[in-house]
């Protein structure tokens, strides 16, 4: 078992760095993330905000600075990884779901082969997901039947399904039609008041000033500036912050 | 003012003959000449054809030889083993029709039915030298029969079966080979010089497919592994297996193997050719799969590893079934290439369904047929070729139209 030091602080990122071969990617990134704290990450694209919430889980690898998880060091050790994974769910942009499962096959694969729970236990755990992001109904169809905003949350279903600790968003809206953001947003919003640590790239700003505590903008792989909602859209400090918000707002 | 404009879409006009044709085949002046050129050339060839097939004095030399086509030399007293490993894998079809129903079903009724069909029209046919139970007509019925009883008892029993045959189905070829080759006592022991015909094409193209199968998915996936060593060696073997002929894959089996080996050490010339086709094939069938592998989308993996999954469970539930998926009407193309390749042993001395027919050719008592008898007998031993490739062909047709309920 992992030291708890500091219960409050779940993520404690301390001067990350990161590059794609000579293009230096994340900076000197250091934030830190309290346990139940939803924090929205935005910024232009190719600032890096993807690639940070990425290396939290080890989907790609930073070369220098320190990344602590629930009490765990992101090393090279394949165990670190597998657990500080285990602790996290992530959802992504393109859904990922697998398309030779069916819906309730894709939520009951990680618990029945990772944590190694029943079957009958993992399908109830998976049906009871499934009504709390509204499409039990569709539980017995395949991935590619169903909606984007329906296959979004499949995927929301399916990281929950490991009672994780942190969930991490890479943009769940984008590649969705207008009409079908609201229902992915409004379970994110369901899961955000229910006390769970999110972080989320979105440039969705209605929602990050609705529910975000904390909004960090990310510019060229650094993070410019962070605040409370409320700071970043009344008086954001930096100019680079006014320009990106006055184009998307 | 919006009315609701949605309405049954309107009943397909019923097919009339003259109506089609009109539209298909003379529809303008230079179409109508073209159709009839062809409808001519057709009915020629095809009148031709028949005309010949009625009185061609030569079907008689497959007919007398169908032991020497179906089983070459193999001892006639013991014919009745082969038969046996027949019936075996009959009633194992009959009953795996019975309890998965689907593509099982379609393949033992089809298999009963030919069968039945055959076995009738055999007794039209001059009787053959073997003892009575595997004579033509009788290993035929029976063979049908059983895949009938196997039917009818999957269907009873169903469920518990399911277990019990998909074991049954991973011995039967271990144990179909014991019972060809024998070992003493009951069963005296044929060596494999005197096998051949369509049992060793049958022999050599089900190891080859069913042992170059799991090799080749190994291959791909060593080839694409981040160990160097794994990597490299499969990347080499690949590409020097796609680099040279099968023949010459077989020469080094059966002529240069035994000159590197001791001389104590004698392997059996046809689990060379085995060796060798399962190792030809294996390398192709490796960059097939790995075509699949790459084709997937790189967020597959990437959400198997985020929920935890660790790689051989990622690549066992999620990459390898989507890619072998993609890849199943490439795969059995190329099991129906390897089906039809294992005729290229006949270049190291054994004497395969292709090789048997060019010796009935050859048998001195159809001198005196006019034109010979090589037509007739390369007629009926394509048509046996044809009916295997093209169930192949179908089943992986029905296969990929299963998967792809549903799949986007």
């Amino acid at each position: 078992m992992s030291g708890h030091t500091d219960s409050e602080d779940i993520i404690i990122c301390e001067n990350v760095n990161k590059w794609y071969g000579e293009y230096h990617a994340l900076r000197e990134v250091t934030t830190t993330v309290k346990k139940g704290e939803v924090v929205v990450i935005f910024g232009p694209s190719g600032s890096g905000k993807s690639t940070f919430i990425r290396t939290i889980n080890r989907l790609e690898e930073h070369q220098e600075g320190k990344i602590i998880v629930d009490g765990i060091e992101m090393t090279n050790d394949i165990r670190n990884i597998d657990t500080i994974r285990r602790e996290t769910g992530m959802v992504f942009q393109q859904f990922n779901l697998f398309p030779h499962l069916k819906v309730i096959q894709n939520v009951t694969l990680a618990p029945i082969w990772v944590r190694k729970k029943t079957r009958k236990e993992s399908e109830a755990k998976a049906l009871e997901l499934l009504e709390r992001v509204g499409i039990k109904e569709q539980a017995h169809k395949f991935p590619g039947q169903l909606s984007g905003g329906q296959q979004q949350r499949v995927a929301i279903a399916r990281a929950l399904a490991m009672e994780p600790r942190i969930m991490l968003f890479d943009e769940p809206t984008s590649a969705l039609d207008p009409e079908m953001i609201k229902e992915v947003l409004d379970v994110m919003k369901e899961l955000a008041r229910s006390g769970m640590t999110m972080l989320c790239v979105t440039h969705e700003m209605a929602f990050a000033r609705e529910v975000a505590d904390r909004m960090i903008f990310m510019d060229r792989g650094q993070i410019v500036e962070e605040g409370t909602p409320e700071q970043i859209f009344s008086a954001p400090r930096h100019e680079r912050t006014k320009l990106f918000l006055s184009q998307i707002l | 003012m919006a009315t609701e404009v949605a309405r049954a879409r309107p009943d397909r006009p019923a097919f009339v003959l003259w109506d089609w044709l009109r539209q298909n085949l003379f529809n303008n002046w230079y179409n109508s000449v073209i159709s009839v050129v062809i409808l001519v050339v057709v009915f020629q060839a095809m009148s031709g054809f028949v005309g010949w097939a009625l009185t061609a004095p030569g079907w008689s030399a497959a007919i007398t030889n169908l032991k020497v086509l179906t089983t070459w030399t193999y001892p006639t007293d013991q014919v009745w083993r082969p038969a046996l490993a027949v019936w075996i894998v009959a009633l194992l079809l009959g009953m795996s029709g019975g309890v998965w129903r689907g593509i099982p079903q379609t393949l033992a009724i089809g298999f009963g039915v030919i069968m039945l069909i055959l076995g009738v029209l055999a007794f039209a046919l001059p009787p053959a030298a073997a003892p009575l139970p595997v004579s033509g007509p009788f290993f035929l019925l029976i063979s049908g029969v059983t895949t009938g009883l196997g039917y009818g008892l999957g269907l009873r029993v169903g469920e518990p079966l399911r277990w019990p045959l998909v074991i049954s189905w991973v011995l039967v070829y271990p144990v179909a080979v014991l019972i060809i080759r024998g070992f003493g006592g009951p069963l005296p022991e044929v060596p494999t010089n005197l096998w051949g015909g369509l049992m060793l094409t049958m022999l050599l193209s089900i190891s080859g497919i069913v042992l170059s199968f799991p090799l080749g998915v190994l291959l791909a996936l060593g080839r694409r592994s981040n160990l160097p060593v794994v990597k490299w060696f499969c990347i080499i073997y690949i590409e020097f297996i796609r680099g040279v002929p099968l023949v010459t894959v077989l020469y080094m089996g059966s002529l240069m193997l035994p000159l590197f080996l001791p001389s104590q050490i004698r392997i059996d010339s046809v689990i060379r050719a085995m060796v060798a086709v399962t190792l030809f094939s294996a390398a192709y069938l490796a960059e097939n799969v790995r075509g699949g592998l790459q084709s997937l989308p790189k967020g597959q993996a990437e959400a198997a590893r985020a929920l935890g999954l660790n790689t051989l469970q990622t690549t066992m539930l999620i990459t390898l079934p989507q890619a072998l998926r993609a890849v199943i009407p490439v795969l059995v193309g190329q099991f129906i290439g390897l089906f039809k390749d294992t005729s290229l042993v006949v270049i190291v001395g054994l004497v395969d369904l292709l090789g048997a027919a060019q010796n009935v050719i050859g048998q001195p008592q159809w001198l005196g047929t006019p034109g010979g008898v090589w037509r007739e007998t390369f007629l009926v031993i394509a048509l046996v070729y044809w009916v295997f490739s093209f169930t192949m062909s179908r089943t992986s047709k029905t296969i990929e139209e299963n998967l792809s309920v549903g799949h986007r």
